[in-house]
């Protein structure tokens, strides 16, 4: 499934059940770190967003995807690419 | 300066927290062992029903006895590597049995059942290449996974047509695919859908390695694990297993039928570069492949033990890891607090179980898990059963 929304929402959204402090999340929001989110967990909404805009993101570009600036970034030219 | 510990610090605060509550789950001494299913542990005599030990066979007569012969004959180590210092006759006596036993044309042992997925995986898989693993896959494959420098993909779990859909997303890219599953996986002890993933490789080429830790000796007719009993042996390129299971030693093993198989042991660094077996290990390894493949009512004896205490955790209305009966069988609980209380408690009652939490468990679970063995008695099942009643269930 692809969407028209801006990316940065869509991984927002995709970041709600995550969030269940409910915090601000921006570009400069470090996922793991400030979600506390475990590296499993980071695997697995991952995937939620390869699904969602229908793109492949290897586990090795993971591991140097920190912010959600980052993750926007690299779905932006994975999108590109596909 | 920073320092290099000040990223362990959460690490350290969550292991205080599990000592606030009284308890050190991961750090419990076996003083004394009494039998495959019993050991003394602070002072009390414990039921192990965590162990893998599958077979029950660390105390096999022939298998102690080898490992003395061994120990005397040819020393306590082997002092480096297979590639440096050489081979012992053992080593490939070993990997011809076991070769033997798997039906495939060759075999590689390897000193860890960890190093064996670093080792095949690394050795199969490089850098153009694409790895596709399980999500629930144990942290050595994940590990031979890093270790290979591929590309990987990550696949829901237990789901061909998840897997389907990214071999779909990388069609065309250049480089060969490995796809690595599990026979039991050892949290849930679900089995693999051998069938359903076996039928996308008409679809899409790729070389499937199964990792069989868990099910090698315990599934398929001839003990050769999942591929075995699934009938599917021919399309498993690659297996990889361990004998810290059911072969109650240490060391690990890979197998296939390629005819440049051989030629991994000049690629595979885990292999290469660290210390071969020790003469003991390899000669009780040699000694315990021959009584799995002599002794298959072993098999029977484990199957009937899991039933029995997959059934008896059923009937006391736990939610179980999964609806497969392996020989290893979670129990799902709440949190962590109460897993870990409880763990202590069992643990005080005489019965020793594996604890796992997260991020070592599929989907955040926090789970109680027993692994059977065909040396458990039909009353240490039910003392088990008995004291999760108690402990577990409240009643």
């Amino acid at each position: 499934m692809t969407t028209d929304k801006p990316i940065i929402d869509e991984i927002c959204r995709l970041l709600a059940p995550h969030n269940p402090k409910g915090i601000a999340l921006s570009a400069a929001t470090d996922i793991p770190k400030e979600l506390n989110i475990d590296s499993v967990g980071v695997l697995d909404f991952i995937m939620e967003v390869e699904d969602t805009f229908d793109i492949e993101i290897p586990m090795n570009v993971v591991a140097e995807t920190h912010t959600i600036g980052d993750l926007v970034k690299v779905v932006e030219a994975r999108i590109r690419k596909a | 300066m920073t320092d290099l510990f000040d990223k362990h610090r959460p690490i350290a605060e969550r292991f205080e927290r599990m000592m606030e509550l009284g308890v050190n789950a991961v750090g419990i001494t076996n003083d004394q062992l009494i039998s495959p299913t019993r050991a003394m542990i602070q002072g009390r005599e414990t039921i192990l029903a965590g162990t893998n030990n599958y077979m029950g066979i660390t105390f096999e007569k022939a298998a102690i006895e080898a490992g003395k012969k061994a120990l005397v004959e040819f020393g306590t180590g082997t002092t480096g590597s297979r590639i440096a210092n050489g081979s012992y006759a053992m080593h490939k006596e070993l990997e011809r049995e076991l070769a033997a036993f798997l039906n495939r044309k060759h075999c590689i042992v390897f000193t860890t059942g960890y190093q064996a997925n670093l080792g095949m995986i690394s050795g199969l898989a490089g850098p153009r290449d694409t790895v596709y693993l399980d999500a629930d896959s144990h942290s050595s494959i994940y590990d031979g996974c890093t270790l290979s420098g591929a590309k990987l993909v990550r696949f829901r779990h237990n789901d061909a047509a998840d897997l389907d859909k990214r071999l779909s997303r990388s069609e065309g890219e250049e480089g060969g695919k490995l796809v690595v599953l599990e026979g039991i996986y050892s949290m849930l002890g679900d089995r693999a859908p051998l069938k359903d993933f076996v039928e996308l490789k008409k679809k899409h080429k790729f070389q499937l390695l199964v990792d069989e830790a868990h099910s090698f000796g315990v599934l398929g007719p001839h003990g050769r694990g999942l591929a075995d009993e699934a009938g599917l042996e021919a399309e498993a390129d690659f297996v990889v297993g361990t004998f810290s299971k059911s072969i109650g030693s240490i060391g690990g093993f890979g197998a296939g039928d390629h005819p440049m198989f051989e030629t991994l042991r000049y690629a595979m660094r885990p292999y290469m570069f660290t210390a071969s077996s020790s003469p003991a290990t390899i000669a009780t390894s040699i000694a315990a492949v021959k009584t799995l493949a002599r002794e298959p009512e072993r098999r029977d004896a484990l199957r009937r033990n899991s039933e029995r205490l997959f059934n008896g955790f059923r009937n006391l209305g736990f939610e179980m890891g999964c609806e497969d009966v392996s020989p290893v069988i979670a129990v799902k609980c709440k949190d962590e607090p109460s897993t870990i209380m409880m763990w202590n408690a069992l643990l005080k009652a005489g019965v020793y179980v594996n604890i796992a939490l997260p991020p070592g468990t599929p989907n955040r679970l926090c789970l109680l898990r027993c692994s059977v063995s065909a040396a458990h008695t039909d009353a240490e099942i039910d003392q088990v059963i008995a004291t999760f009643a108690k402990v577990v269930a409240g009643r």
